[in-house]
């Protein structure tokens, strides 16, 4: 796929089986955190809890569409010697806009977050998809490979955090859906399991999403 | 157009952060009004809780102007007339960087049914950085009846429980002072029954020395001062009060 190939091409529909496939394989057999494992650093890390694992999610979803779609549009443009500099501040402005945002309207939800809204800078999806795709696609279907990919990411995000806050503090979303009577200190049986609090559960949680994945999709098993 | 030559790789480079410079000066100054606003929220709710008054963020504001009657500075255990900045905006960061007689510092106080209280920041350092809290104390001058502890990156589990009502449950009814003079409350490992004592955080030794140490460190300078006010608001009180600190210390 290379800049003149893309350019030349008839016009094709904005949502033609190749554009969707953009969007859908990195929730299904490309997914940025399980199979290509990429930006596991800050799914270990913010997991704990829905709330800020759907916020980070849909933080990196908007900063991977727009670095995508930005780059893409420039794409012509870049210094080829420069080009890893321009991706770093597209990618550095977009995240410190977010922080910024995040700060002003959810600001509970970014002190939880603290330093990993900063972090989406160094997130690898990010730099990943644009040099590997919007460097070299129009700016539509870069725009729907960034969301596509940043919604592979959260939806991973989203299914870890469910399970550890459902686990380890027996809510989600920060309603208790354990009941309380259920506890040892109401005189029931159960208790959290404080282990999926701490980050090297995360890597298990995920592991274990990585194998049932795998068990699923077959061709994704590698030798 | 030759996007590789060195000239327009410089102009390039120019062009772009320039762009980007002026694009988040617009945004971090048109959000800046509504970052401020929630931590000066958050620092109501804060102060607020340390009063035993729980309010979400946005009921915050209101319930501040309700309970919190005055707010006068402090500066060597007296009151300055007309502080260069007003209470509230008083950075407990700065003051405590210098010797406790040349701080000013806030004193905020608050009349809560028919009670009066005075609430005292405090700000020291704990393992990995700054904490900080309020603490409220009742009309006496020196019965605590609340504290809440914030910190930036304590050990979660471990001196982040300093912020939870595990160990600030506590406070209320611990006493700074005996015989009119200050004593302060120390963070102990195991029994802390007595009123000069609080039991600490096992694993988080450093946090609950760091809490220990900033609490002496911000209210004894205050003590002096809220021990003759209430005792030339309430005479009677203070007289009660003397006389317990001298049970207690028997």
């Amino acid at each position: 796929m290379s800049q003149t190939t893309t350019k030349s091409e008839p016009k094709e529909a904005l949502f033609s089986k190749k554009n969707v496939k953009l969007l859908s394989d990195p929730l299904n057999g490309s997914n940025p955190v399980t199979v290509q494992v990429l930006g596991i650093c800050s799914s270990l890390a913010i997991t704990v809890k829905l709330e800020p694992a759907i916020v980070m999610g849909v933080s990196v979803l908007v900063v991977t569409a727009f670095a995508n779609l930005i780059t893409s549009l420039m794409r012509n443009l870049i210094p080829n010697r420069i080009r890893i500099i321009v991706q770093l501040v597209v990618v550095a402005a977009l995240v410190i806009v977010v922080d910024q945002i995040l700060k002003a309207y959810v600001y509970d939800v970014s002190k939880q977050l603290s330093v990993f809204v900063g972090l989406i800078i160094t997130n690898c999806i990010l730099m990943g998809r644009i040099e590997a795709f919007a460097l070299a696609n129009t700016p539509w279907k870069s725009f729907l490979d960034g969301i596509g990919n940043g919604a592979g990411y959260a939806a991973v995000l989203i299914i870890v955090a469910f399970i550890r806050e459902l686990l380890g503090s027996g809510q989600l979303y920060g309603y208790q859906v354990v009941p309380e009577s259920w506890y040892i200190h109401n005189g029931g049986w159960y208790s959290n399991n404080g282990m999926m609090l701490l980050p090297p559960m995360a890597l298990i949680v995920l592991a274990v999403l990585i194998w049932v994945q795998r068990a699923k999709f077959r061709q994704l098993i590698e030798d | 157009m030759n996007v590789n030559s060195n000239s327009y790789t410089y102009l390039f480079s120019v062009i772009m952060v320039v762009l980007v410079a002026v694009m988040l000066s617009v945004a971090a100054l048109s959000l800046k009004p509504a970052q401020d606003a929630n931590i000066e929220l958050e620092k109501k709710q804060e102060i607020l809780k340390s009063l035993g008054v729980e309010v979400s963020r946005e009921e915050a504001g209101g319930a501040f102007d309700e309970f919190i009657k005055e707010q006068i500075v402090l500066k060597g255990g007296q009151p300055v007339a007309n502080p260069e900045v007003p209470a509230f905006a008083i950075s407990m960061a700065d003051a405590v960087a210098k010797p406790s007689d040349q701080r000013e510092v806030p004193l905020f106080i608050a009349e809560r049914d028919g009670q009066t209280f005075y609430i005292i920041p405090v700000r020291g350092k704990g393992l990995w950085g700054p904490i900080w809290g309020y603490v409220s104390i009742s009309s006496d001058g020196y019965t605590v009846t609340g504290a809440t502890f914030g910190h930036k990156g304590e050990t979660p589990g471990l001196g982040a429980e300093i912020s939870t009502p595990v160990f600030t449950d506590q406070f209320p009814g611990k006493k700074l002072a005996v015989n009119g003079a200050y004593q302060g409350i120390a963070v102990r490992k195991g029994d802390a029954s007595g009123d000069h004592q609080v039991d600490g955080i096992s694993g988080g030794t450093i946090t609950s020395v760091g809490v220990e140490n900033m609490l002496n460190d911000c209210l004894q300078p205050y003590i002096a001062y809220l021990l003759s006010r209430s005792a030339s608001s309430a005479p009677a009180e203070a007289a009660a009060a003397t006389s317990d600190t001298l049970i207690s210390a028997l």
